[in-house]
C-alpha cells in the first residue's frame, strides 16, 4: 500500500489503524479534518441554501399541479393562499407518455439532441481547424487571433441582435442572396430555417472558445515529438493523426464536455433570436422557460418537471462520458 | 500580407545551386502555397467573425428605425444622433447602475466565499471530498430551467423579486461553484512546498492560507472575478424574469425593450448595443489570456 502524506498537514494517509468505534471515528475525523470542513463551510452553506433547498422545493412542485392561478400571490393588499394539491408523478407521466407528448416533449427532445450534437461538432472541427492554422509561423498571427475571438468578446445578448438585423426579411443576408439569384429563405419564420439560423448563430458564438483552448493544447505539445515523427518519415497527415490528436486528448475531453453542457443549456441565443415566435425551434431549456414564464397561466409544475428531466439527462450523460473516458485511461476533472 | 521575406533564401539558393533541388524546409515554415491558403482561410474566417459586429456598429449610425432595410442610404446621412438620444432620453444610466450593482455584487460574493473552498479541495483530502467535488461539478451544469421556478416562488415569498439582492443571490448559485472550481485549478499550480514551509514555521492551516497562499493566488482570484463578472453581465434568463421595473433592468433585459410588438426602434437598440459592447469587449480583451488558461486548467487537473 502506498502511503500518501497529506501535504498541507504532514499527516500520513492510507495506513489503517485498527478500526475504532463509530463515535470515536466521528470524533477523530472531526479533530483531524475540522479545518478542512471549516474552509468549505461557506460554499456548503451557500449551496445548501441557494441550490439544494430550491432544488428540493422544485422537486416538490413537480409533484403538484402548481400554476400561477393557484400559487400563493399578493394582489394589491389581498394575500391569497396557495391552493395547489399533490398529484404524485402525474406531471412526469404526462410529459413523457401523455396524449400529445410527442409534440410537447419528444419533438423538442430530438431537436435538442440534434442541436447539441451539430453545434458541438461544428464548434470542435472549426475550432480545431483555425487553431491548427494559427499554430503555424505566420505573419499577422496575433491580429488574426484577436479578430477571431471577437464573437466571444462581445456579449451574446448584443451579437444576437446584430444577427437578428442581418437575418430579418429584407436584411443584409437576404439582399446579398438575392443579388446572387439564390433563394431567400425566411430565416426567422420558417421552422427549418429558424433551426438552421439558430445553429449558425450558435456556431459563430461558440467557435472562439474552442479555438483558444485547442490552441493552448497545441502549443503544449512537445515539439521533439514532431521532430521524431519527421525523422521516422511520417507524413503531415500521420503527424496530425498520431502526434497532434493524442496530444490534444486531455484538452479535447474537457472542452467537449463543457461544450455539450453549455450548448445543451444554451438559453440566450434561441430566446433572443426568436422570442415566443418559434415554438418548433425551441430547445428543451427555452421550452421549459416558455411553459413556466412565457405563457398565461404560467404552468410552474410542468416547467419545473422539464427542468428536472433536463438535469437528469445531463447527469446521465456526464456519468457515461466520465466512465467512457476512464475506460480509455483518460482523466477528467475529479 | 506577403510571405516573400521567408522565401528569399530558398529562391537565392535555388538559383545558385541547381544541382540540389531545394533546400529542405525547416520545421514550422511553410511553402508559399500552404501559407497562401492559410492566409486565405484566416482572412475569410476573420471577416465572418468581424462582420456581424461591424454591421451593428454601422447600423447604429443610421438615424431611422428602418434603415437596416436600406443600408446603402446610411452613408449619406451618417450621424451620432442615436447615441445622444440613448444617453439623454432613455434609461441607459439606470440600466448601467443596476448592471454594475448586480455584476459587482455577484463577483465580490463569489470570489470571497469560494477562495477558502478552492484551497481546501486543492490541498486536503477529507471524508466526503469526492462527493463534494461531484456536487460542485453538477451544480455547474444546472440548466436555468431547474432553479427558475422554485427560485421565483421562494423569492416572491421573501419579497425579493425585482430586487438587486434577489438577482445577486440567484447568480451566486452558478458563480460560487464555478469560482471554487477555477480557484482549485489555480491553487494546484502553487507548489505544496510553500505550505510545508509555513507549517514548519508553525502556522496553522488557516495562517498558511491567509498569509502565504492567498497573496500568491492573486492572478487566480482575478480570473475567478473576471469569469463571474462576464457571466453575470451576459445572463439573460433570470434577469428577464426577476427584474420587473424598468429602472432596475440590466442591459441584457433593457436591450430587449427596444423591440416590442408595436414598435421596433432598431436604430436606438443598435446604438445601445454598441455602447454596452465597447467597454465589456475591451475588458474581455484585457483579460482573455488568463481566462482561457483558467477555464481549461480548472477542468483538466484532477
Amino acid at each position: 500500500m502506498t502511503v500518501a502524506i497529506d501535504r498541507a498537514t504532514g499527516k500520513r494517509r492510507g495506513d489503517r489503524a485498527p478500526r475504532p468505534g463509530l463515535g470515536q471515528r466521528l470524533k477523530h475525523g472531526y479533530q483531524k479534518h475540522w479545518y478542512a470542513y471549516a474552509m468549505i463551510a461557506p460554499v456548503v452553506i451557500v449551496l445548501g441554501v441557494l441550490v439544494l433547498y430550491p432544488l428540493a422545493y422544485g422537486f416538490y412542485l413537480t409533484l403538484t399541479d402548481a400554476n400561477s392561478l393557484n400559487s400563493a400571490r399578493t394582489i394589491g393588499v389581498n394575500e391569497i393562499e396557495a391552493t395547489y394539491k399533490f398529484i404524485g408523478f402525474d406531471n412526469y407521466a404526462d410529459i413523457l407518455w401523455g396524449e400529445t407528448a410527442y409534440d410537447r416533449f419528444w419533438s423538442h427532445f430530438i431537436w435538442t439532441i440534434f442541436w447539441t450534437a451539430a453545434c458541438v461538432t461544428l464548434h470542435y472541427t472549426i475550432g480545431l481547424g483555425l487553431a491548427l492554422l494559427l499554430n503555424q509561423k505566420l505573419r499577422g498571427r496575433t491580429l488574426y487571433r484577436l479578430i477571431l475571438i471577437l464573437p466571444w468578446a462581445v456579449p451574446t445578448f448584443v451579437t444576437v441582435f446584430g444577427w437578428r438585423f442581418m437575418l430579418a426579411d429584407g436584411g443584409i443576408i437576404n439582399s446579398f442572396l438575392e443579388t446572387l439569384h439564390l433563394p431567400t429563405p425566411l430565416w426567422l419564420e420558417d421552422t427549418f430555417w429558424q433551426r438552421f439560423a439558430a445553429i449558425m448563430v450558435n456556431t459563430w458564438c461558440g467557435v472562439p472558445f474552442m479555438m483558444l483552448s485547442l490552441l493552448g493544447g497545441l502549443q503544449s505539445i512537445d515539439s521533439s515529438l514532431y521532430e521524431a515523427a519527421e525523422m521516422d518519415g511520417a507524413s503531415r497527415w500521420q503527424q496530425f493523426r498520431y502526434v497532434t490528436l493524442p496530444g490534444l486528448r486531455s484538452v479535447s475531453s474537457t472542452v467537449v464536455l463543457l461544450g455539450v453542457i453549455w450548448t445543451f443549456n444554451q438559453f440566450a441565443i434561441i430566446f433572443l433570436l426568436f422570442g415566443d415566435t418559434a415554438p418548433d425551434a425551441q430547445i428543451l431549456v427555452t421550452w421549459a422557460y416558455y411553459l413556466g414564464f412565457g405563457q398565461q397561466p404560467r404552468d410552474f409544475a410542468q416547467s419545473a418537471a422539464y427542468g428536472m428531466l433536463l438535469l437528469a439527462i445531463l447527469i446521465v450523460f456526464t456519468s457515461f462520458y466520465r466512465r467512457w473516458l476512464n475506460r480509455n485511461d483518460q482523466q477528467l476533472a475529479i | 500580407m506577403s510571405t516573400t521575406t521567408v522565401e528569399t533564401p530558398v529562391n537565392k539558393q535555388d538559383s545558385v545551386t541547381t544541382a540540389t533541388p531545394r533546400k529542405a524546409r525547416r520545421r514550422g515554415e511553410n511553402s508559399r502555397g500552404t501559407s497562401f491558403v492559410s492566409h486565405g482561410i484566416l482572412i475569410v474566417a476573420s471577416l465572418i467573425a468581424l462582420f456581424p459586429v461591424a454591421w451593428l456598429v454601422f447600423l447604429s449610425l443610421g438615424p431611422d428605425k428602418d434603415d437596416y432595410l436600406h443600408p446603402g442610404g446610411i452613408w449619406g446621412k451618417m450621424t451620432l444622433d442615436n447615441y445622444t438620444f440613448v444617453l439623454q432620453e432613455t434609461k441607459f444610466f439606470d440600466w448601467l447602475t443596476s448592471t454594475l450593482i448586480v455584476t459587482l455584487g455577484t463577483t465580490l460574493i463569489g470570489v470571497v466565499i469560494s477562495a477558502t473552498t478552492g484551497y481546501a479541495v486543492s490541498r486536503m483530502r477529507f471524508p466526503g471530498y469526492k462527493k463534494f467535488m461531484w456536487v460542485l461539478l453538477v451544480t455547474q451544469m444546472f440548466p436555468v430551467a431547474v432553479l427558475m421556478v422554485p427560485m421565483y416562488q421562494i423569492l416572491s415569498e421573501l419579497q425579493l423579486v425585482d430586487s438587486y439582492l434577489g438577482l445577486i443571490l440567484v447568480y451566486c448559485t452558478t458563480t460560487v461553484p464555478y469560482c471554487a472550481w477555477l480557484m482549485k485549478g489555480y491553487f494546484d499550480t502553487i507548489p505544496f512546498e510553500i505550505d510545508e514551509a509555513g507549517r514548519v514555521d508553525g502556522l496553522t492551516p488557516f495562517g498558511t492560507f491567509a498569509r502565504l497562499i492567498l497573496p500568491l493566488a492573486k492572478p487566480g482570484l482575478a480570473v475567478a472575478a473576471f469569469y463571474s463578472f462576464l457571466t453575470a453581465f451576459g445572463e439573460v434568463a433570470f434577469a428577464s424574469t426577476f427584474m420587473l421595473s424598468d429602472t432596475k433592468y440590466t442591459f441584457a433585459v433593457g436591450l430587449q425593450t427596444f423591440v416590442s410588438e408595436h414598435d421596433a426602434q432598431r436604430n436606438l437598440m443598435a446604438a445601445t448595443a454598441v455602447l454596452v459592447a465597447i467597454p465589456v469587449s475591451a475588458f474581455f480583451y484585457f483579460v482573455q489570456r488568463n481566462l482561457v488558461t483558467g477555464l481549461t486548467a480548472g477542468g483538466t487537473k484532477g
